[in-house]
């Protein structure tokens, strides 16, 4: 099943051309990492995806219809920091998207629904480790249990597509690799549409089932902006070969090098 | 011996340097009343201190001769009163109206210039025009408060608003957020508390009104007393009043504080209100 699709997709500012004629065709359950030099035109790429940018030229489906030029609740976001809201507790957070849905007037639920929402809020937390923090306020907790909030938090509207931004960019190691197993986990239980920017090369490797490299074919020494980023690899599921690593490795860095 | 920068006073030591200026104050004080009170005993100017406890027992502890008040108490009411329903109104404006500009860029577009215009006016300047319309009594001086500190109060709410990571607003509308419920449960919980700052800022401006209204039209009040007894150069009363505001002010401002931090624990491990 196609869930997202982009047709001779083009985004430009005035004269600087970000991204040129992308054609894409991504099924339902696919977990895509995105990498690319910074200013490839990736994050643009996620935010056309999330609705805050519009392309400049083409089309951009989302289950064969438009995608909506606004965020709404069919894609979920984990951006690398400030994806949680300070002012509610941890178990608050999660229940928020629910009461939105479920009480148009005041966003928030009260007696006997209330504690179905929370229930259901709960096990969400329980399958991202965050049980036992429930009544806890996101601030006191680790940038790795906050991510683990942030990624509860989207699950729970049960998005079409997750987009997640870069999101262990900021931790260390040993956490990231916990969270790396999260991911998995979750993507296998749920079968969600993930599309990740990260700038781990290696990770984007291990993780994704597809891994979509972000940049410029032509070069114009002239007028850098002059040409946009397009797609130069596309690499299928379980293609981990070394050699296509070094591969991509090398010419990132080449590019880094002439910028 | 460390480098001044790097020697803590310890804790007594800390109070008695806080101490220390308040009780140079008071001795400047005392030893200047007392040679101005050996040279001219009816001195007005440096009461001594037998004279401000007379003046405050009299004030504070006898009812009025005239009205039957005990003036202190009957004039702290009412400019309390009316600083509490001034800031009150003001508070109220500037949270909904500075949230809307905040959050609507719509809004925002038609809104923002006219209050800033508004914020550029003297409020003084105006107090005649208030008087002219509103009359003499409590809606102009109220209205002068809140004319007084509203604009920067909607112009902070606006800029706190403004200053909200823009991932939140984002995260909020992915959840599924209408722009009514993000404003409710997830602008207004995190302006409030900074409102609640605002306010703590804009105190001393509204005691600034309130004084000077009630120094030009009122029959009770801490400010209308302070510019009636001055005719008398009545400093064993004007003295202790002036303190008593200070104590007031200071009072306030503690509260709100207290206020926030008990209402909006949240903020407690992000570094808040301090």
């Amino acid at each position: 099943m196609k869930n997202i699709e982009l047709k001779k997709l083009w985004k430009e500012y005035g004269d600087n051309v970000v991204l040129e004629n992308i054609n894409l065709t991504v099924k339902a359950g696919e977990f895509i990492t995105l990498v690319g030099a910074s200013g490839c035109g990736k994050t643009t790429f996620l935010k056309m995806l999330l609705g805050t940018e519009k392309p400049s030229r083409g089309e951009l489906l989302l289950d064969g219809d438009p995608i909506r030029d606004e965020p709404d609740a069919n894609r979920g976001i984990v951006f690398q920091r400030y994806s949680v809201f300070p002012h509610l507790n941890v178990i608050e957070n999660v229940m928020l998207g629910v009461e939105f849905g479920q009480s148009k007037l005041l966003g928030r639920c009260f007696g006997s629904k209330r504690r179905q929402v929370r229930a259901q809020a709960q096990e969400m937390l329980e399958l991202v480790g965050l049980g036992h923090v429930a009544n806890q306020y996101p601030t006191s907790l680790s940038g790795g249990m906050q991510q683990r909030l942030a990624i509860a938090q989207a699950l729970i509207k049960q998005p079409k597509v997750l987009l997640l931004d870069e999101p262990f960019g900021a931790l260390d190691p040993g956490i990231r690799s916990d969270m790396h197993a999260l991911i998995l986990d979750i993507w296998q239980k749920t079968g969600i549409t993930i599309f990740m920017i990260t700038h781990d090369l290696t990770e984007g490797f291990y993780l994704g089932t597809r891994l979509l490299v972000f940049d410029k074919h032509r070069q114009d020494p002239d007028n850098p902006n002059r040409y946009g980023a397009s797609i130069t690899f596309d690499i299928p599921v379980g293609d981990t070969r070394k050699s296509t690593l070094d591969d991509i490795s090398n010419t990132m860095k080449q590019k880094q090098e002439t910028v | 011996m460390k480098r001044l920068i790097n020697q803590q006073p310890s804790k007594a030591g800390k109070w008695l340097l806080g101490a220390l200026p308040f009780i140079l104050i008071l001795l400047v004080y005392l030893v200047a009343s007392n040679e101005r009170l050996a040279v001219n005993p009816n001195d007005k100017l440096m009461p001594s201190f037998e004279a401000f406890g007379h003046a405050i027992h009299t004030m504070a502890f006898e009812p009025s001769k005239r009205t039957g008040d005990y003036l202190l108490w009957a004039d702290t009411l009412a400019s309390l009163q009316r600083l509490g329903i001034g800031v009150g109104i003001s508070a109220l404006i500037s949270l909904v109206v500075g949230i809307l500009i905040g959050i609507i860029p719509l809004l925002r577009a038609s809104f923002a210039p006219v209050v800033t215009v508004i914020s550029l006016v003297p409020p003084l300047a105006i107090l005649p025009i208030l008087f002219i319309i509103f009359g003499l009594g409590e809606v102009a001086k109220i209205t002068l408060i809140v004319l007084g500190i509203t604009p920067f109060l909607i112009r902070d709410v606006q800029l706190r608003v403004m200053a909200l990571p823009e991932e939140l607003i984002i995260k909020a509308q992915t959840l599924g957020a209408s722009t009514w419920q993000l404003i409710v449960r997830v602008v207004l919980p995190q302006v409030l508390p900074k409102l609640i700052d605002a306010v703590r800022l804009s105190l001393g401006a509204a005691w600034l009104f309130l004084i000077a209204a009630e120094a030009i039209s009122a029959t009770e009040g801490l400010g209308y007393r302070l510019f009636l007894v001055r005719r008398y150069l009545a400093m064993d009363v004007i003295l202790p009043y002036v303190l008593w505001i200070t104590l007031l002010a200071f009072l306030t401002d503690y509260l709100l504080r207290r206020l926030s931090l008990y209402a909006f624990p949240w903020q407690q491990t992000e570094g808040g209100a301090k």
